[in-house]
């Protein structure tokens, strides 16, 4: 069992509130997802040609300064980073690439969770009500957002297998389900020479809608092509530069709601999370039919 | 009547209550249940139960005697083991709904999604819209009514159980075929729609399906079904 959520805002007005709105929701899927939590959020994006990266360190007392310096000394005097705890957003006017290239060489201690010019992933274990309180969720604003409460079925209670897990720039995945045949799809995929860090299933499902896009797919290709090669019981939502997509595998025994109203759509496994939402007596609700994409983009 | 706001009470205390001798006869409004799980679950006395919005898992599970109204969607296992009396959803019911029922009636007037009516036991079942996938999957006995369309896989490996389906059916299940509608089976259909207050469906179109029975007497021959 896990939790996902996914707000994205069509209103404006809303875009200030998007993280308590967010937090809010994660909270009610607590029950689902008491050992870890994690985030994705699609705010204040980088000028082009910029890059934004989430990184995470080994612990809470790294030295963000001495970093800091580093990315000064190679990428100018704007570079930035923001900490939170044993996470960071680095932001460094050069391409993705090649800030995640320094950040890997230079800083091998250091895992990259997120990158692109828009998305920030935070993660930690622990109850949904502490990672909200320990990230100052509740202040984040933006244009949307997926987020996830774990409740570990097949690997480790660590932030490392804690979702969203990066499929690629500006792209991630929350997963609610289990694959079982992530092991021989792992090892296929390392040699198409995808990188995997844990042996968390969704990590695989991540890493194969990553590969996927590599080799052309687009995002609804990609998600396309996994309903026939993984196999297992899923719920995936995948968050975009511009929005979401959800997609359930053709069982549908794992849950998903969905709601829209004029200011915002939104999916969540259980409509309780949707309930906080404001307006939402006056929504549009429904289950996703299953192996049908459902995607909201920015216009 | 009394008010259950479950802004204030815990679903705990409404079930409790539905659990004493004093429910019986008695009326129960649920205000903001929010989604909340396992709502009026466990009812065993002639109470009237009306929830007014959106109810999380297992609402109205295990009913006796109840009538229960959810006045908005109900999450997945609906009516779950339902004994006896009423549970109707006024939107639409999540996946499994009315699992394993035994007895009572179950309306759900939107639609259902996968799995309604698996392992029915002789709980009627009417669904004003469509279901979903896997419905009826081992159902035992009882009747499932569907005025829309049944998703893939209606009655895989069926006993007993009546299905009648008023719109197109994507697929049957194993050992699932379309039977004739006799006089016998017209009149329970409208019977059955007539006590979910669907009574002017027209039912000319509706289609009988049920068990070929090939299955569960274990012939040999049908050792490749398994």
């Amino acid at each position: 069992m896990c939790g996902i959520v996914g707000l994205f805002i069509k209103n404006p007005e809303m875009e200030k509130d998007l993280g308590k709105h967010l937090s809010g929701m994660l909270i009610e899927m607590s029950e689902r997802g008491p050992d870890s939590a994690g985030v994705a959020i699609y705010h204040d994006p980088v000028p082009a040609g910029s890059a934004k990266l989430t990184v995470l360190a080994p612990d809470e007392d790294y030295s963000w300064h001495e970093l800091h310096d580093g990315l000064k000394h190679v990428f100018g005097d704007d570079a930035e980073v923001i900490h939170h705890r044993d996470q960071a957003v680095i932001k460094v006017a050069a391409s993705p690439a090649l800030a995640q290239n320094w950040i890997q060489e230079s800083h091998p201690e250091l895992r990259v969770n997120g990158a692109g010019e828009v998305i920030e992933i935070f993660k930690d274990k622990g109850s949904p009500a502490d990672f909200i309180d320990n990230f100052g969720l509740e202040d984040y604003s933006g244009t949307h957002a997926l987020g996830h409460t774990r409740m570990a079925t097949e690997s480790a209670i660590t932030t490392e297998h804690s979702h969203p897990f990066s499929t690629g720039l500006d792209l991630c995945l929350v997963h609610n389900g289990s694959l079982s045949n992530h092991n021989r799809l792992r090892q296929e995929l390392r040699k198409k020479g995808i990188s995997f860090e844990t042996d968390n299933d969704s990590e695989v499902a991540a890493g194969y809608l990553a590969w996927r896009m590599q080799e052309g797919d687009s995002l609804d290709e990609a998600l396309q092509n996994g309903l026939k090669d993984l196999d297992g019981f899923y719920t995936f939502a995948v968050g975009t530069d511009d929005g979401f997509a959800v997609v359930v595998d053709p069982i549908g025994c794992k849950p998903a709601v969905m709601a829209e109203t004029d200011d915002w759509a939104a999916m969540a496994s259980e409509f309780r999370a949707i309930a906080t939402l404001p307006g939402v007596e006056n929504a549009r609700i429904w289950e996703p039919v299953p192996t049908r994409i459902y995607s909201w983009h920015r216009g | 009547m009394t008010n259950f706001d479950l802004k204030d009470n815990t679903v705990r205390d409404l079930n409790q209550a539905l659990h004493q001798d004093s429910a019986d006869k008695a009326e129960f409004v649920v205000s903001n249940s929010n989604g909340k799980h396992s709502i009026a679950v466990g009812a065993m006395y002639d109470s009237t139960v009306t929830v007014d919005g959106h109810a999380g898992y297992y609402c109205g599970g295990m009913n006796q005697n109840a009538n229960i109204t959810i006045n908005g969607n109900a999450g997945s296992g609906c009516a779950e083991n339902i004994m006896s009396g009423t549970v109707r959803v006024k939107g639409n019911a999540s996946q499994y709904c009315a699992a394993t029922g035994q007895g009572g009636l179950v309306i759900v007037e939107g639609d259902t999604s996968s799995r309604c009516g698996i392992s029915m036991k002789g709980v009627d079942i009417v669904v004003g819209g469509s279901i979903g996938n896997l419905s009826a999957f081992m159902a035992q006995s009882g009747c499932l009514v569907v005025c829309g369309d049944a998703g893939e896989a209606l009655g895989d490996s069926a006993y007993e159980a009546r299905f009648y389906v008023g719109g197109k059916v994507a697929s049957l299940g194993a050992d699932c075929i379309e039977k004739p509608m006799e006089d016998e089976h017209r009149a329970q259909l409208k019977e059955l729609l007539e006590a979910a207050g669907m009574g002017d469906v027209d039912t000319s179109g509706f289609k009988r399906y049920g068990s070929a029975r090939r299955l569960y007497n274990f012939n040999i021959d049908n050792a490749g079904e398994y």
